[in-house]
């Protein structure tokens, strides 16, 4: 560890205090209302970007999976991506997909 | 016709499922003995939709970025080249996003990749072992002289990434199915990936908190970690990264080291 970064007993001991007490701060209210603050602080802070959703996204194999498209032959490939790429842009203007490969 | 001496049945049958250049193996027949082409290739694209179909299931988001067409024209190729190992299919498609960082079509969409690494991250968080993550009031019976050495045990669901783009926007921005705004797809954004009980989540780590959560979930000491995380930011702070890790469900126990 470098010494410009060494980070003291002291430091750590009151960054650990202030992290205890951000963490207590939603104690005396209600659970739904504890819930709540941490909601808003973890969206502010410590970014919450997406939560839950596990009922429609538990992977493969949970369902019956229909079989009733002829995929395997598959000869003409699409290369050309008709997705949602056209709204993620990059450095330099580029967008994500404008260009038939 | 029966299988050769030697080569049991599956063997005989399976190797040309994935590859429609090669023949219907010969112990496909019909009821007189007749060539039973059509029949096998029902197996064969039932093989290679349901595979198609499990990355599909597992990453969703990339699916929405690129579109379903090219999405399973890319998968169709993974699968050929990337036949299950595992009778466990939510297991299948670990390599997908080292195939997509690959795949000459999607050059375009370097940030891709990264998203499906969240997506396999998303899917390995959900099925890992049950856990409760450590309670906060357990670090304050820590003696401030044994801080610096102290050491987190990780859930076992708990994960972090960091990509080069905005992956974690992306990622989210796609999975909930909302109409897309405008993405600037070149700020770097690293993910944690936790579930404290039954719910994943992914959050945006601030500047350090990546190189701080890895330390931690490499049982690097607390103070090590905070200093190899100002190194890489030094706007990182240390109070807000212990608070979010705990709250987030990051960790399961502590160990305490020796007095610094």
């Amino acid at each position: 560890m470098s010494a410009k970064h060494a980070v003291t007993s002291l430091v750590l001991a009151g960054a650990v205090s202030t992290a205890l007490a951000t963490l207590a701060a939603a104690g005396p209210l209600t659970k739904a209302e504890g819930e709540a603050a941490v909601a808003a602080k973890k969206e502010k802070c410590f970014g919450v970007a997406l939560k839950g959703q596990n009922d429609c996204a538990a992977g493969p194999g949970t369902t019956c999976q229909g079989t009733s498209t002829v995929d395997f032959q598959g000869n003409a490939w699409k290369f050309v991506q008709g997705g949602t790429c056209t709204s993620i842009e990059l450095p330099g203007g580029k967008k994500g997909s404008l260009k038939p490969v | 016709m029966p299988p050769e001496p030697g080569l049991s049945y599956a063997a005989a049958f399976a190797p040309a499922l994935l590859d429609p250049t090669r023949r219907t193996p010969a112990i496909v027949t019909g009821p007189n003995g007749k060539a039973a082409g059509r029949r096998y290739d029902v197996y064969r694209n039932n093989v290679t939709l349901s595979l198609i179909d499990a990355l599909a299931a597992v990453y969703p988001a990339v699916q929405r970025i690129t579109g379903a067409e090219f999405f399973r024209a890319m998968a169709r190729f993974h699968v050929r080249s990337n036949p299950p190992t595992s009778p466990l299919l939510f297991e299948y498609g670990r390599d997908f996003p080292e195939f997509i960082a690959a795949y000459e079509h999607a050059q375009d969409m370097p940030f891709l990749a990264d998203v499906a690494r969240i997506e396999r991250a998303w899917l390995d968080c959900y099925h890992a072992r049950d856990a409760v993550p450590l309670p906060a009031d357990r670090l304050s019976a820590v003696t401030s002289d044994r801080l610096a050495n102290l050491t987190f045990v990780p859930h076992p669901a708990t994960r972090c990434l960091r990509s080069q783009y905005a992956a974690v926007t992306i990622f989210a921005a796609n999975r909930d199915g909302a109409p897309l705004l405008r993405i600037d797809a070149s700020t770097p954004e690293d993910a944690l990936i936790t579930r404290p009980e039954f719910d994943v989540t992914v959050r945006r780590l601030p500047p350090g908190g990546a190189v701080f959560a890895d330390g931690l979930i490499s049982g690097r000491p607390l103070g090590e970690a905070a200093a190899s995380a100002l190194a890489a930011a030094p706007e990182f702070d240390i109070a807000a990264n212990i608070a979010g890790l705990i709250e987030a469900g990051a960790f399961i126990s502590l160990a305490c080291g020796d007095p610094s």
